[in-house]
């Protein structure tokens, strides 16, 4: 076998992913009500192009992008427009959305269709496609995927990595699409390298899915330039700059610097696969695989759902929750986002849908810091996140500052592994939005 | 996005990560205390009932005293997390034997009220508690802190090293490496037998709590200083094996020098304050006139850790940009 490669820091997190595994990708019901929030991702939110009464068919287009870092919404059913207010969304406040109410026939639109000489579009044709399906990197991050395919003229791109890691614990999505559809999977990558005009891929793995990299192994052995990189198990792998580290040793400058200043785009296995169907079929976003699962539902699932499928119908369909639920978390244990409420859409960005007992969610009382250096061996950016949590506590925001706070991307790693428990990412987000607001009023008084 | 840690009805909100390790500050400070035992109980064997009582007192006493000054100024009542005990415990370690019942009282009150809550309890004190306390009593009672035992017989000793000091390395003939090894020798209660203290700290290493670097860095500084004056005048200084095993070198690098708290953050700082922390016990064991120096060494290096994190901080990530 060849050598798994890692990158420096991280945790090892239990990876849980056994609950979900082997639960084969099955059709969520479609629902009778579908709330689709105009933000769904990254950037400028969608303006509503239908109102109360109109009647849609799935997939058709309800939410405009007008600017270019933004993504398109589509209905995810056929049926008739029920509202378009604000309503309750997965990350913060309420957001403008459009609610579906089901006619129960789920009829397409009739653009959606394969095109079979698909293979022969330009880059440019592919480009537009992906734009207006409104696909989004379906890892989390929910990043417009034509605007990260877009280049800006003089960086050149050598290497595609097609980030198979998913490194939260519980998720098994990413892991269960490239044992069933690992063909299109590394098609829809071959139309990214065609986009980027690059002939080389590394498709990373870590080494809790032998399956997986076999299965897609098989495919990648038959296209010239696509190679399987196996990797060492380490949370957060699956973030692009740990991951691009890992594969082609290559850091990634400190922001405003982008992957691609490094040559390099990194896509998830999900996203390559809605690439592949948006492409081929004209499909946009309107479905995705969502992994329902946590020791306090009885029977996890991976799930194709529809977007816009509240959480409480989904977790109702793997059995409902047993015992006293703590703690449900849209996306993985290391980064998810707790809700409040379980009314929520799913959105595209959604992974995860996990459901903690009351006795995993209890938190322990944090203590004051005794200088262990577990924090900063684990931090994949080098930060000094002991000192990070204490300045933001003390409201040093220069401080803070000067030891690059937004330097951190919030992975966890750091609070993950204090053994005085303390919460690190929290006050460091706390910190980047008290420094932001402070620069805002100096930017308005200058 | 700032959600406080609060309950709406019946869900959790916080901030992630959700999970976390189940390593805790108890979990470390009694893991501490377990790779200790073996040092322990070797000084209880070899020195008695006495050395039985000096670890009881102190321990105990030290574990009270946070809970008194903890409960008066109403702070986070933690008393039970092992780290008063471990700083009794490693105060016991660095007495003889026969250290009378009041003086290891005045000691652990001492480490747990000047080493530690003045500061603001755990996490804030810039000083090794259990060293603060010990070199107190090195200097108000000078005579108790260097009344020595032979093991096993009880008659009374010098320390190698104090031997070395006074009488030269001619009287040393007798004293054999394997015996500092397994701990023959007089000397405090815990420092005896390195062979007792580097189980104790493979298990730290093991488990992961503390790392290599300044034991190592420590350890290696005093052989590389005490083997040069050896080669050029070993009929004058001792050889660089018998300062390693010799007095407390082992416990103070394994064990004192490695607090969290009070030592470097960063994997390059560790080193360097090994290394400071083996001059100074150089120095003072060649050149100066106390016969040992590991206590006073770590108390310095231990005022110099806050400079020497300033200026071993992580390289910024992404800051040499190589582009293949
Ligand atoms: S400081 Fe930020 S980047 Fe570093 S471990 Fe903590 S959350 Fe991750
Ligand atoms: S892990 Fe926690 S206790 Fe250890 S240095 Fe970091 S903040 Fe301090």
């Amino acid at each position: 076998m060849i050598k798994l490669k890692t990158f420096p820091g991280g945790v090892h997190p239990p990876d849980r992913k056994s609950l979900s595994v082997h639960k084969q990708i099955e059709p969520a019901v479609i629902p009778n009500v579908i709330v689709c929030p105009m933000s769904q991702h990254i950037g400028a939110p969608c303006q509503p192009r239908v109102k109360e009464g109109d009647k849609v068919k799935a997939g058709q287009l309800i939410g405009q992008a007008d600017s270019f870092v933004s993504a398109p919404v589509h209905a995810p059913i056929s049926g008739t427009i029920k509202a378009v207010c604000l309503a309750p969304h997965p990350i913060g406040k309420p957001v403008m959305a459009v609610t579906i109410e089901s006619d129960g026939l789920d009829a397409w639109d009739d653009a959606i269709q394969e095109d079979l000489y698909y293979s022969r579009l330009e880059p440019k044709d592919i480009l537009n496609r992906v734009r207006n399906a409104g696909i989004v990197g379906l890892g989390g991050a929910a990043f417009p995927t034509a605007v990260k395919l877009s280049p800006p003229k003089g960086k050149r791109i050598d290497t595609v990595i097609l980030n198979g890691v998913e490194c939260e614990p519980y998720l098994t999505a990413d892991h269960r699409i490239m044992l069933e559809e690992p063909e299109k999977i590394i098609a829809g990558l071959r139309l990214i390298m065609k986009v980027l005009n690059v002939d080389r891929a590394f498709i990373g793995i870590e080494s809790n899915k032998p399956d997986a990299i076999e299965s897609m192994s098989k495919v990648a052995k038959g296209e010239s330039g696509i190679y399987v990189q196996g990797l060492k198990l380490k949370y957060p792998q699956g973030a692009e700059k740990q991951l691009i580290k890992a594969i082609l040793g290559r850091e990634v400058p400190p922001p405003p610097c982008l992957p691609l200043d490094v040559g390099v785009v990194v896509q998830n296995a999900g996203t390559c696969l809605a690439v592949y169907e948006a492409v081929r079929d004209n499909k946009p976003l309107v479905e995705r695989v969502v992994t329902v699962t946590g020791s306090a539902i009885n029977d996890p699932k991976n799930l194709r759902v529809r977007l816009g499928t509240s959480f409480s119908d989904l977790i109702a369909q793997c059995g409902n929750t047993n015992g006293s639920v703590g703690k449900v978390i849209m996306g993985g244990p290391m980064m998810g986002i707790a809700q409040h409420r379980l009314d929520v859409p799913v959105i595209k960005g959604t992974s995860g849908i996990l459901v903690l007992n009351r006795k995993e969610a209890a938190k322990q009382e944090s203590r004051a810091c005794i200088r262990c250096g577990q924090c900063i061996r684990a931090c994949p950016m080098n930060l000094l996140p002991n000192l990070l949590g204490i300045y933001c506590e003390k409201g040093r925001w220069e401080d803070a500052e000067k030891l690059h706070i937004f330097d951190c991307m919030e992975c966890g790693s750091c609070s993950y592994i204090c053994p005085a428990s303390r919460q690190m990412v929290h006050l460091i987000k706390l910190g980047k939005q008290e420094i932001l607001s402070i620069q805002k009023k100096r930017e308005a008084k200058s | 996005m700032n959600e406080e840690q609060e309950s709406t009805g019946e869900l959790i909100l916080s901030c992630g990560p959700h999970i976390s390790t189940i390593t805790n500050i108890p979990k470390v400070m009694y893991g501490v205390i377990l790779a200790l035992i073996p040092a322990t109980f070797t000084g209880i064997y070899l020195f008695g009932w006495s050395a039985l009582k000096v670890v009881v007192i102190s321990m105990l006493v030290a574990v009270l005293t946070e809970g008194v000054i903890q409960w008066i100024l109403g702070r986070q009542m933690s008393m039970w997390d092992g780290s008063a005990a471990l700083t009794g415990l490693l105060l016991a370690l660095n007495l003889p034997p026969r250290s009378p019942w009041w003086m290891v009282l005045v000691g652990a009150v001492f480490a747990i009220i000047i080493g530690k809550q003045i500061y603001g309890g755990l996490g804030h004190n810039p000083f090794n508690p259990a060293l603060v306390a010990r070199v107190v009593l090195v200097v108000s009672w000078p005579v108790q802190m260097t009344r020595w035992i032979a093991p096993l017989d009880g008659v009374s000793t010098a320390t190698p090293l104090g031997i070395l000091k006074s009488d030269g390395i001619a009287k040393l003939g007798g004293i054999r490496l394997f015996d500092l090894f397994i701990g023959k020798t007089g000397g405090c209660i815990g420092e005896v037998s390195a062979l007792a203290l580097l189980i104790g700290f493979l298990f730290l290493l093991w488990k992961g709590y503390v790392t290599w670097h300044i034991p190592v860095a420590y350890m290696g500084t005093v052989c590389v200083f005490t083997g040069v004056f050896w080669l050029v005048n070993p009929q004058r200084y001792a050889n660089p094996a018998f300062h390693l095993l010799a007095g407390g070198l082992v416990l103070g690098a394994c064990f004192m020098a490695t607090d969290y708290v009070t030592s470097p953050i960063t994997v390059k700082g560790k080193i360097i304050f090994g290394i400071g922390c083996g001059i100074i016990t150089g120095v003072i064991r060649i050149l100066g006139s106390y016969p040992e120096g590991v206590s006073f060494s770590i108390l310095l290096m231990n005022a110099a850790a806050p400079l020497i994190d300033q200026y071993t901080r992580p390289k910024r990530y992404g800051r040499l940009k190589k582009h293949a």
